[in-house]
């Protein structure tokens, strides 16, 4: 069954509250709240919520920033993925606010309140705000996104005229932070089978391509009611990218092309 | 403490592989909604003009040709669309696959023996 509530080992504690150094405290003597899910797994304890008290002087502007000032100056053992911090390698994709975003492109002015900072939701964790994501990995590799062709190849490069170009704009700027498919209920419920949104546009991308010759054989292996027919267009996907892309609308551009083939 | 994980691989995102099937599925869900939109209103036209009126004047009129085939034609579209949805609702929810295998064949059982139920029903009604 899809599961609805957390088994004992992963529900979530009341954790500890960090309060800021005093030789970091601000003019204001403001601090804000950070709640952040908290979960070692070498301790064999249940997950819980950290309260860090962040002056609102060494915050800085993105949620990014502010988890990395908590690292350095009150707990170093608070682990997250980051690494260009601006929005292009998409490593910190995490839930924050109740939403899955980029930490590193989230302006904390846009957050009202306390701060609540989780991992991207309903994949296992590997510690803290570190999820597991080798299932989307192999996911990926599973739908081949490199360019197929039998034509031999050209002596110099393949030509792709403006327009058909175009036609891969907001395809090619996907970072696979994965926002999207951690948002996905139909993901949550059958991701095993699935492919998900990131995955799916990923799909489309080689799909959509003038120079791909593999447009059938692509077709043929996501023809299936798992992995593409549970896209239900819910569009938790498209409303929570923070790139701004629409995997909802490249799937249902896979699944045009699936009725269009059939005559 | 070091946990031995299975790491998802290729192997396994592969699975079964492509069943090459659900286009027909999903086509067939969209058709008969499209035809339920114009049914529907129509159903519920035939339902309204019914009220109060005895039950000769409700088989005469569910017995002619045009209402009559509304009324077919609306079971018909119901039924099928609902035997697809419930698939999906079931696929969607049911993960082990014995129980979504057994709920999907109980579910379209029952709705199997409904729509006949229902569509004879009207049929009786034109024919006699």
């Amino acid at each position: 069954m899809a599961q609805f509530t957390l088994p004992k080992n992963s529900q979530v504690k009341k954790g500890l509250h960090w309060k800021a150094p005093a030789d970091q405290m601000g003019e204001s003597g403001k601090a804000r709240k950070f709640k952040v899910y908290r979960w070692n797994p070498e301790t064999g304890e249940n997950p819980r919520i950290d309260t860090y008290e962040v002056p609102v002087e060494r915050a800085g502007q993105m949620v990014l920033d502010a988890l990395i000032w908590i690292k350095n100056n009150v707990d170093s053992s608070l682990t997250f993925r980051r690494s260009c911090r601006e929005g292009v390698c998409g490593s910190c994709s995490m839930n924050i606010d109740g939403t899955n975003t980029l930490a590193c492109t989230k302006n904390l002015n846009d957050i009202r309140g306390d701060v609540g900072v989780y991992p991207l939701p309903h994949r296992p964790v590997v510690k803290d705000l570190v999820p597991d994501l080798d299932q989307l990995y192999s996911q990926l590799a599973s739908i081949e996104p490199w360019l197929k062709t039998d034509s031999p190849a050209p002596s110099r490069e393949r030509y792709q005229s403006v327009e058909d170009r175009a036609k891969l704009d907001g395809l090619w700027e996907c970072i696979l932070c994965f926002s999207c498919s951690t948002a996905c209920p139909s993901y949550w419920w059958n991701g095993d089978r699935y492919l998900g949104p990131a995955i799916l546009l990923q799909a489309y991308r080689w799909l959509a391509d003038s120079r791909d010759e593999a447009t059938g054989e692509r077709l043929d292996a996501l023809e299936d009611p798992f992995r593409l027919y549970r896209c239900h267009t819910i569009m938790n996907c498209t409303k929570t990218c923070p790139k701004g892309l629409n995997p909802a609308k490249a799937i249902t551009e896979i699944k045009k092309m699936m009725v269009e083939r059939r005559g | 403490m070091s946990q031995a994980k299975a790491t998802p691989s290729l192997k396994t995102a592969r699975g079964l592989g492509s069943a090459k099937e659900g286009t027909d599925h999903w086509w067939m869900q969209r058709l008969s909604a499209i035809a339920m939109m114009v049914l529907s209103p129509l159903m519920i036209l035939l339902v309204i003009t019914l009220i109060g009126e005895d039950y000769a004047t409700a088989t005469a009129k569910i017995g002619s040709p045009f209402w009559g085939g509304v009324a077919f034609l609306f079971i018909c579209a119901s039924f099928y669309h609902a035997h697809l949805g419930l698939q999906v609702v079931i696929e969607d929810y049911i993960s082990y696959h014995a129980a979504r295998l057994t709920t999907i064949i109980v579910v379209r059982g029952v709705l199997i023996v409904l729509g006949l139920i229902a569509a004879f029903s009207v049929l009786r009604l034109m024919l006699a």
